[in-house]
């Protein structure tokens, strides 16, 4: 092995990741006094945070009655009862809060008539245990996200957070069982860091780009879900893959469910507005899960649009143009550039498209990673949040708009935790040489690469064979085949080949780590859907179309070593956190 | 006159040809500019031929087209891939933009891609931004507020109306680096982009300390190196107008 120049760190508190959860994380960790790292591999505001369109959600109740438990009724069936109540329970009651937090950071909120943040419709949020609808949805138009993560990243600087910006994360630290912090690699000069910590919190985001078609960004490729797998730690609910039902057609570009929200439905090649046969009350606002399957059924049955007869309509066109202007201007503009439609006068044409990742590093409430030995057990010095993590609030199908409030909830969450865990200052382990030793072996096997297959075509592979084997809908036959099939891009980096050797701005080498990292998860992905044998929120069986909550109402755990993996089973909370709720039970779920 | 060369060691020489081996009828010639930091050589242009017919519409379908079938070696920052994350700002036939919402079609004749004016270059197409984030955190851009109660501030649809078209920035630097002003003073002018996100925070109606901002950028060089050139008004790739902003700030300097 050649050797490298490694740089030493030592901080209370190492972020890995800089997107929503990471920064909320991070401003908290500062203001609690901890010495604290926030290091990510793309500068902040780059962060796929910035790609939310539609809202956040959360019971002010600005726009008609709301109440945190409706909130949490609706999250618990658009889970398919698969999430933990007791998680559930926090992230509803904190999220009035923690949207009122981000307002006075200076999130540019949308605007009621007298001046409160406005609140839209969204899919599966209803009022009074699934009534009604509810305008809980709280909006910055539709580019919240985006202004979300600016206005962190401001707050952020405000606490003096050190980054480390272009920085690769290559591998956790691990002693013991319990994580010391991580090593990185730094783009910018080629240099390698190793940061020790007393608290190491993975806020890495989803891993979309495992599939063909996604509306993540090239950088979602899940490293600290990677990183967790190789630390010999599981993940968990990698089968829970969302197909978000507005993807554009042909690119993949998201259109936000706020176009719904705002009135805007969909339709067949027959003129037919099919929602109202799969979703008689919640129609086009049914949760994603329901409409993706909606829409995938109209295609199979030989009711798409265009040439290949392989997409639906969305329209807008039917509303004031003013609204359109006012609260849609982003989709109105993606619609323009990559379907060059008019949406004020034509459909936008849309096909279900890979989304977001229920599935990941399992955390409880506190946001201390799990894992299980006998009975459930946290891992000393790691906790997950974000996308990453798999809390798990958003069981087998997240409501749109629960992301963005997962995102503070738990940053805020696990900020809280680590000040409890931490105090200023403590000293740090000494870790052996052999930790940082096997994670640059690693390294540099993939950079001095000389094989004949290029990263580009073995991800290639693992994106079709995600996109065929692994789709909206699931059997026994595809996913079988695709057990197989996903372990050859797997076996193809026996004879990787990486051309570039350098260390600085090695983007080649970048992406080689990040595939390395995505077919991981695409394995543990086939593999625990293979194993569910029933059909649950975003994970539809065609062999076995029922839900069987006997069997399965418990969480997939998959662990990851080499091309084999490990499936286990931990049962499902079925408990809340306090008594201002009382659980939900299973009920038969319709729209 | 004065003769002004380039160092010898940055001039670009021309590099390598990568000739098409599809077969494709539809060829387009791509000219690429190279520099490894970790090599002792000068930046060269190194010339793609691309097929055409297997390319989606975007000018980053063309840089993943070479990266992926081509040539791997080669760097640029991206992301989202619809205009959100301003990681893949780049000249492109003399213009800055997204290579990932300019339409090559939209392109005559070759194509030359570039990394951004007029910055440090750390490899290829990716330039050095330090010097302006550094610039975004001067202007504190937070808010300023003295009211602590757990209620949300109002904020009428009018007031909030004046954010549009200053909070859609995305910091893609597109703006700043086609701004000759900048390109000289650089270090001292904020330039538009920074200078856009000054004015976000001093008009924004929840904001407090209006005053203190406005003093901390009126300076000769801070913000009167604008010369009301508006070449980041037409660069924008968000169809924003920083010099629309900028001028705002010196009205309102100038009215106060």
């Amino acid at each position: 092995m050649s050797s490298y120049k490694i740089i030493d760190h030592e901080y209370d508190v190492v972020v890995l990741g800089a997107g929503g959860s990471g920064l909320r994380a991070a401003v908290g960790l500062s203001e609690a006094g901890l010495k604290t790292a926030c290091v990510s591999k793309v500068f902040p505001t780059r962060s796929h945070t910035s790609a939310a369109q539609g809202g956040i959600s959360a019971a002010l109740g600005n726009m008609g009655e709301d109440d945190w438990r409706w909130h949490m009724y609706d999250t618990v069936k658009g889970a398919d009862w698969l999430g933990d109540q007791d998680s559930i329970e926090y992230l509803c009651k904190e999220a009035p809060a923690a949207v009122l937090e981000l307002e006075k950071y200076g999130v540019p909120f949308s605007r009621t008539e007298d001046g409160k943040i406005y609140q839209r419709p969204f899919g599966g949020m209803t009022k009074n245990y699934g009534n009604e609808t509810v305008q809980r949805t709280c909006a910055a138009a539709d580019r919240t996200g985006h202004a979300i993560l600016h206005t962190l990243y401001g707050q952020a600087l405000k606490h003096n957070t050190e980054f480390f910006i272009e920085y690769f994360a290559l591998d956790l630290i691990m002693k013991d069982g319990a994580c010391k912090g991580l090593i990185a690699w730094n783009l910018n000069d080629g240099t390698i860091h190793r940061f020790r910590s007393h608290i190491t919190i993975i806020a890495t985001g989803g891993y979309g780009k495992v599939y063909y078609s996604a509306t993540s960004a090239h950088t979602c490729t899940g490293d600290g879900n990677a990183m967790v797998l190789r630390a010999g730690l599981p993940l968990q609910d990698m089968e829970f893959v969302q197909f978000h039902p507005t993807g554009i057609y042909g690119h993949g570009t998201l259109i936000s469910e706020g176009v719904r929200g705002e009135g805007g439905y969909l339709v067949n090649s027959k003129g037919e507005r099919f929602m109202e046969r799969y979703a008689p009350k919640a129609k086009d606002l049914a949760s994603r899960d329901v409409v993706s399957r909606s829409i995938a059924v109209e295609i199979n049955e030989g009711r798409g649009i265009g040439k290949e007869q392989d997409h639906v309509h969305l329209h807008i066109d039917h509303l004031d143009p003013k609204v359109i202007e006012e609260r849609l201007p982003g989709i109105s503009e993606a619609s323009k550039l990559f379907a060059n439609v008019d949406v004020t006068k034509e459909p936008i044409p849309v096909v279900p498209t890979v989304h977001y990742n229920m599935g990941g590093i399992p955390t409880n409430y506190k946001a201390e990673v799990l894992t299980v030995n006998g009975s459930e057990k946290t891992v000393p010095g790691l906790m997950a949040i974000g996308e990453a993590a798999c809390v798990s609030v958003h069981g087998a199908n997240r409501l749109g708009s629960n992301s963005l409030i997962d995102l503070v909830v738990f940053g805020r969450a696990a900020a809280k935790r680590a000040a409890e865990l931490v105090k200023p200052g403590m000293i740090h382990d000494e870790i052996d040489k052999s930790e940082t030793d096997r994670c640059l072996d690693r390294f540099d096997k993939l950079r001095n690469s000389q094989g004949s297959n290029p990263t580009s075509e073995l991800r290639l592979s693992m994106q079709k064979t995600m996109q065929s084997k692994c789709a909206v809908f699931r059997s026994e036959k595809t996913l079988k085949e695709g057990v197989d099939e996903i372990r050859k891009p797997f076996e193809g980096m026996e004879s990787l080949s990486v051309k570039d050797k350098s260390l600085i701005f090695n983007t080649d080498l970048v992406e080689t780590l990040e595939f390395d990292n995505l077919i991981r998860q695409a394995i543990t992905t086939m593999d625990s859907a293979y194993h569910r044998k029933e059909s649950r929120g975003a994970h539809a069986r065609e062999d076995f179309p029922k839900r069987d909550d006997e069997n399965y109402m418990q969480h997939t755990l998959s662990w990851c070593n080499g091309s084999k993996t490990k499936i286990n089973y931990r049962p499902v909370h079925r408990s809340t956190l306090t008594n201002d709720v009382q659980y939900f039970p299973p009920q038969e779920r319709v729209y | 006159m004065v003769q002004f060369n380039l160092p010898s060691n940055s001039k670009i020489k021309k590099g390598q040809y990568y000739k098409d081996k599809t077969g494709s009828k539809n060829i387009r010639k791509v000219n690429i500019y190279r520099w490894d930091p970790s090599k002792n050589e000068n930046p060269r242009i190194d010339t793609y031929e691309v097929d055409m017919d297997n390319c989606s519409s975007k000018v980053l379908d063309i840089l993943n087209k070479i990266k992926n079938e081509i040539d791997p070696s080669i760097a640029y920052r991206r992301s989202c891939a619809h205009g959100v994350c301003g990681s893949c700002a780049m000249n492109m036939n003399g213009k800055n933009g997204l290579a990932c919402t300019k339409s090559h079609s939209e392109l005559d004749g070759d194509i030359d891609i570039y990394p951004l004016p007029h910055l440090k270059v750390l490899k290829d197409l990716i330039g050095d931004l330090s010097t302006l984030y550094k610039q975004y955190e001067s202007v504190e851009p937070w808010l300023k507020t003295t009211k602590i109660n757990d209620k949300e501030n109002i904020q009428t649809k009018e007031d909030r109306a004046k954010l549009d078209g200053l909070y859609e920035c995305i910091m893609c630097a597109c703006c700043s680096t086609s701004c000759p002003s900048y390109w000289w003073n650089g270090e001292k002018y904020l330039g538009p982009a920074v200078l856009l996100q000054a004015y976000r925070w001093i008009i924004d109606s929840r904001d407090e300390d209006r005053k203190e901002r406005l003093k901390k950028v009126a300076d000769e060089l801070k913000l009167y190196r604008c010369h009301t050139i508006l070449n980041c008004t037409n660069a924008c790739p968000k169809g924003l107008n920083p010099a629309k902003a900028i001028a705002e700030i010196k009205k309102m300097l100038a009215t106060a």
